[in-house]
């Protein structure tokens, strides 16, 4: 079998088991402000990182190119309260033409 | 009636966005069954997008998983929260279980009444399920049409939906300064360690910022 898909069943499997455990644990558990105040920001960070990876790194090397543009559309959108697929579409077609235009 | 209504243009707005996933998922060189297993059972975008960015940056099996398992972790939480509206038990709450993610959760809990917190949960979650997986399928099977798929913006498509999710909730200060840190940390140690570590360790940026 191939490491793509090991990768893509275990991380399937471990990702529904996590979303069952969330509903089937006892809410105390998760009580202490302390615990609550990490477990609400480890999204945020994962999320954070993950952005800057896919935006600005290629192959693990930092990179900026046609993608910052991209992004920083997407900031502005999301600041004008523009609806989601507008955001999305604009950073695609932002990006997409700073790309062609280098080319 | 409204309630129903909101929930399903949610679904269909954020499952749309599946098409951008079974694109990038086959132009980062992972197979059609690949992209569509991964939205049929993983079903979870960010875990689903990490897993491929990971691989095709030349991360190993290993680090997509630890790294796609974590980014499934708030899952769990919504889990936690999920459970005390709805009270499931036996096949119910583990269906319930698979459609548990931030859309399904932010729509539910955004509601006043019970009922229309739990009629908000199934609608949003079901109308992204078969939309996230009717879409994975169309953008998989066309990603092949489209080629370099930078030409055509698929590249930045990925952390763009990440933006969207995660400004909302940056108005908070706490949350603002562990993204800030999280995305600088990543970025600065990206070129020392291996794929995956830049994400993964920024864990300890949630413990650090959150400790008081």
């Amino acid at each position: 079998m191939s490491s793509q898909w090991i990768a893509v069943i275990i991380t399937s499997f471990a990702c529904y088991a996590l979303k069952f455990i969330g509903h089937a644990i006892p809410e105390i558990w998760l009580s202490h402000p302390r615990v609550q105040r990490i477990t609400n920001l480890i999204p945020i960070v994962l999320l954070s990182s993950l952005v800057a990876m896919q935006a600005f790194t290629t192959k693990t090397k930092f990179v900026v190119d046609h993608r910052l543009a991209g992004i920083a559309v997407a900031l502005i959108a999301l600041k004008a309260k523009l609806p989601f697929p507008v955001v999305v579409i604009g950073a695609m077609a932002t990006s997409a033409i700073v790309y062609r235009l280098k080319i | 009636m409204s309630v129903k209504r909101d929930s399903l243009s949610v679904g269909l707005a954020v499952g749309a966005a599946g098409v951008a996933f079974g694109a990038v998922a086959v132009a980062d060189h992972f197979s059609v069954a690949q992209a569509c297993f991964l939205s049929l059972v993983l079903f979870s975008g960010a875990s689903q997008f990490s897993l491929v960015a990971v691989m095709s940056a030349g991360g190993s099996a290993l680090s997509a998983i630890v790294t796609g398992t974590f980014l499934g972790g708030r899952n769990g939480l919504y889990g936690v929260r999920m459970a005390q509206i709805l009270k499931l038990k036996g096949w119910k709450r583990a269906l319930a279980a698979q459609i548990t993610i931030d859309e399904s959760t932010g729509v539910a809990i955004a509601q006043s009444e019970l009922e229309d917190q739990k009629t908000a949960f199934w609608y949003t979650g079901f109308g992204v399920y078969v939309f996230w997986n009717i879409f994975t399928l169309l953008g998989a099977v066309g990603a092949k049409a489209i080629g370099d798929t930078s030409a055509w913006g698929l590249d930045v498509a990925s952390p763009a939906i990440f933006c969207a999710v995660l400004f909302p909730r940056l108005k908070e200060r706490k949350m603002l300064i562990a993204s800030i840190l999280a995305f600088v940390w990543a970025l600065s140690i990206t070129e020392l360690v291996p794929a995956g570590v830049p994400i993964i360790s920024t864990v300890f940026i949630a413990a650090l910022v959150g400790w008081k």
